[in-house]
């Protein structure tokens, strides 16, 4: 039996790697059996079966009104959001081939953060869909601002962009924070939802408002970023050898970047400033089916998934009635993870 | 490279102006507000005291403000350049190496899981918590052939910041905290802190500060590196182990009397460099004078920032020193 999987149409054919679909298979089984679980979990337990009962439109109506109109969209959101975010990181972990890097840590969230909290505080009137513009512009903002201050003598080194990414990120949570103290009027309740925001929480979220938001903007993304995915393989291979075989490096670069900054700014828009994740999951994804990017791009995005939905059960779960911030829990899976990577990486 | 005050008779008066500009900053930090204070209320307060209100802002509130804002100002600053000098990285300092959000992160949780309060009780956890992530981060910076890489250590650093944070945060929600705690853990602040919090801490920060001063000697030497150092009979593993524990009773003093404040001890010990040289015996008291200085200008600033809302100094120190911080990320990686 070959390792490889081959199909060929007329004008297009595609290999796969036998071991890689099956571990995309399996990740995408997982994340259904999570969803299912976590949509039975919480302050009333029910059953799996029931939920799948509901899902289907049948079973007890209160149940079914628990599982369809509160949890479901909570858990479709963090997927959503977790396989952006996710996304977003394996891209730009390829982009400035840096292991250590995602949008959270260099800054970009932050951009987006703080193009939400403009929006929530100063645009409170206008629809809710123009949210991840705003998210989207502060993240690009942001990006544009890192890649100037870390242009140097006609190059960027990963290490410079790494710095100043964590310098910004300081800055713009600063901004952020000031913004909040000094709008025109903010009440202690909206501080401390801003704050929450900051942290990244997916509480109390609805199909209407939030999953409608934010679906369009991945439905487009994420199969561009797919689509790119190739591109960055052949630039593992350094500016001159990628060039040299054909790729427009710089070209294809930019797109990708342009992709990576747009996922984290929309997975931003609606869930929150949440940590980790973008680091996290296309290590674990490259663990599962290797180097090459055409798998750890979807992967990436079903780690994304599976991690985030996980996250936000144990912080809907763990303290009950409590409903803690899943950013806390990223941030408390995420930054163990982070320093064994840095310990794995230590020849580097 | 040429420093500005190069001779003896020019650091000294620099010196004895930086001393009056901080005493200025007190007075001035004690003066302005959203209530007026005269001049002469400050010292009739403590000479006439008659309890009328304005004695009272100024004895109870505008009084311990400032000589926080100094002394948390003055010792980030030293632990920023202490820690610049034993791990020779430029963009060493308390706040990039989670060591504040360390010691915020202890006190957070040891006062909501273990219902400790007290002041001498927080400042001990906070040199515990100061101590804890100073040593992860140090360690896990060093690992590896190369050794205290400024990227990995900055990594460390950030990594951990955003745990200790987040963690510190999720802790302070669920616990049905006051908006103002939660911002005071997560990025600092001197409004609002009494003359009992000032003295629960100041004894180990002015004796950490005098240690400094005394290390200086040996700090010069070990910037020579640690062969030579050695073979002029120093034992670097002490001098790196004595300015560590004046680094954790600096940064761990500073956050138990004003939370997490970010950038003072990135900045200042650059901006003395340029000034006084490399020369420690000069770099350390400069550095405390100037940290004191900018910390309390911070503070004075954030009152009038968005008058008569205040911002806290936490969040102004770091849009005075991001700009500064790019500006020393961009000018090389080893120095």
């Amino acid at each position: 039996m070959s390792n490889w999987l081959n199909f060929r149409g007329r004008k297009h054919s595609f290999q796969f790697h036998r071991r890689t679909l099956v571990a995309i298979l399996l990740l995408a089984a997982a994340n259904v059996v999570a969803l299912v679980v976590c949509a039975g979990l919480g302050s009333t337990t029910i059953s799996p079966i029931e939920v799948v009962r509901s899902l289907f439109g049948g079973g007890d109506p209160s149940h079914a009104m628990i599982v369809v109109s509160l949890r479901l969209p909570r858990v479709v959101i963090a997927m959503l959001v977790g396989s952006a975010l996710a996304v977003s990181g394996a891209l730009l972990q390829g982009i400035v081939r840096n292991p250590l890097t995602s949008p959270d840590v260099i800054g970009i969230s932050g951009g987006a953060s703080l193009g939400t909290i403009v929006f929530i505080l100063y645009f409170s009137g206008v629809s809710i869909r123009f949210m991840p513009i705003w998210s989207i512009g502060g993240a690009f903002a942001a990006a544009v601002l890192i890649y100037v201050f870390a242009y140097r003598r006609g190059g960027i080194t990963p290490l410079r962009l790494v710095l100043i990414g964590i310098g910004m990120a300081t800055a713009l949570t600063a901004f952020t924070y000031m913004l909040i103290l000094t709008a025109p009027f903010t009440p202690s309740a909206v501080a401390v939802k801003a704050f929450t925001f900051m942290t990244g929480s997916i509480y109390g979220v609805s199909w209407d408002r939030d999953v409608l938001t934010l679906l369009p903007w991945l439905v487009v993304l994420l199969p561009v970023a797919l689509v790119y995915a190739r591109h960055l393989n052949v630039q593992e291979l350094g500016d001159e050898v990628a060039a040299s075989v054909g790729s427009a490096v710089h070209k294809k670069r930019t797109m990708l970047l342009f992709v990576s900054v747009a996922l984290a700014g929309s997975a931003v828009a609606i869930g929150g400033a949440i940590n980790f994740i973008g680091l996290m999951a296309p290590h674990i994804a490259r663990r599962l089916v290797g180097p090459a990017y055409g798998g750890v791009i979807p992967a990436s995005a079903l780690v994304g998934s599976l991690v985030l939905l996980l996250s936000d059960l144990a912080a809907r779960i763990a303290f009950i009635p409590l409903d803690i911030p899943a950013g806390v829990f990223t941030a408390a899976v995420g930054a163990p993870f982070f320093l064994y990577l840095l310990y794995r990486h230590r020849k580097a | 490279m040429e420093s500005v005050l190069a001779t003896r008779t020019r650091k000294i008066s620099g010196l004895l102006i930086g001393l009056a500009v901080l005493l200025a900053g007190i007075v001035c930090s004690i003066v302005f507000g959203v209530a007026d204070i005269g001049w002469h209320t400050i010292v009739s307060s403590y000479t006439h005291f008659d309890g009328s209100q304005q004695q009272l802002i100024v004895r109870t509130a505008r009084v311990p403000r400032a000589l926080i804002a100094a002394m948390a100002g003055a010792s980030l600053a030293v632990a920023g350049c202490l820690m610049q000098s034993i791990t020779r990285n430029p963009l060493a300092s308390p706040s990039l190496f989670g060591i504040n959000s360390g010691a915020a992160f202890f006190i957070v949780a040891a006062s909501a899981f273990f219902g400790v309060s007290g002041l001498s009780a927080f400042a001990l956890l906070a040199f515990v918590g100061a101590a804890f992530a100073a040593l992860l981060v140090y360690l896990l910076g060093s690992i590896g052939s190369d050794g205290l890489t400024p990227l990995k250590v900055t990594l460390a650093g950030a990594a951990m910041t955003a745990f200790f944070s987040s963690v510190s945060l999720g802790i302070l929600l669920t616990g049905g905290q006051s908006f103002d705690q939660v911002l005071y853990w997560f990025v600092g602040s001197v409004a609002g802190r009494d003359m009992g919090i000032f003295a629960s801490a100041a004894p180990y920060m002015g004796i950490a500060l005098i240690g400094a001063w005394v290390l200086a000697r040996h700090l010069n030497l070990l910037g020579l590196g640690d062969d030579v150092a050695a073979g002029m009979g120093q034992k670097p593993i002490y001098v790196k182990l004595a300015a560590g524990v004046a680094v954790v009773l600096l940064a761990g003093g500073s956050v138990s009397i004003a939370g997490p404040i970010a950038f003072v001890g990135i900045i200042i010990p650059h901006v003395t460099r340029y000034l006084v040289g490399i020369d420690h015996r000069w770099v350390i008291p400069y550095c405390a004078v100037l940290g004191g200085i900018l910390l309390l200008a911070a503070d004075i600033g954030s009152r009038f920032i968005s008058f008569p809302k205040e911002v806290p100094v936490g969040v102004m120190t770091a849009i005075i020193g991001v700009p500064f911080f790019i500006y020393i990320a961009r000018r090389g990686e080893r120095g």
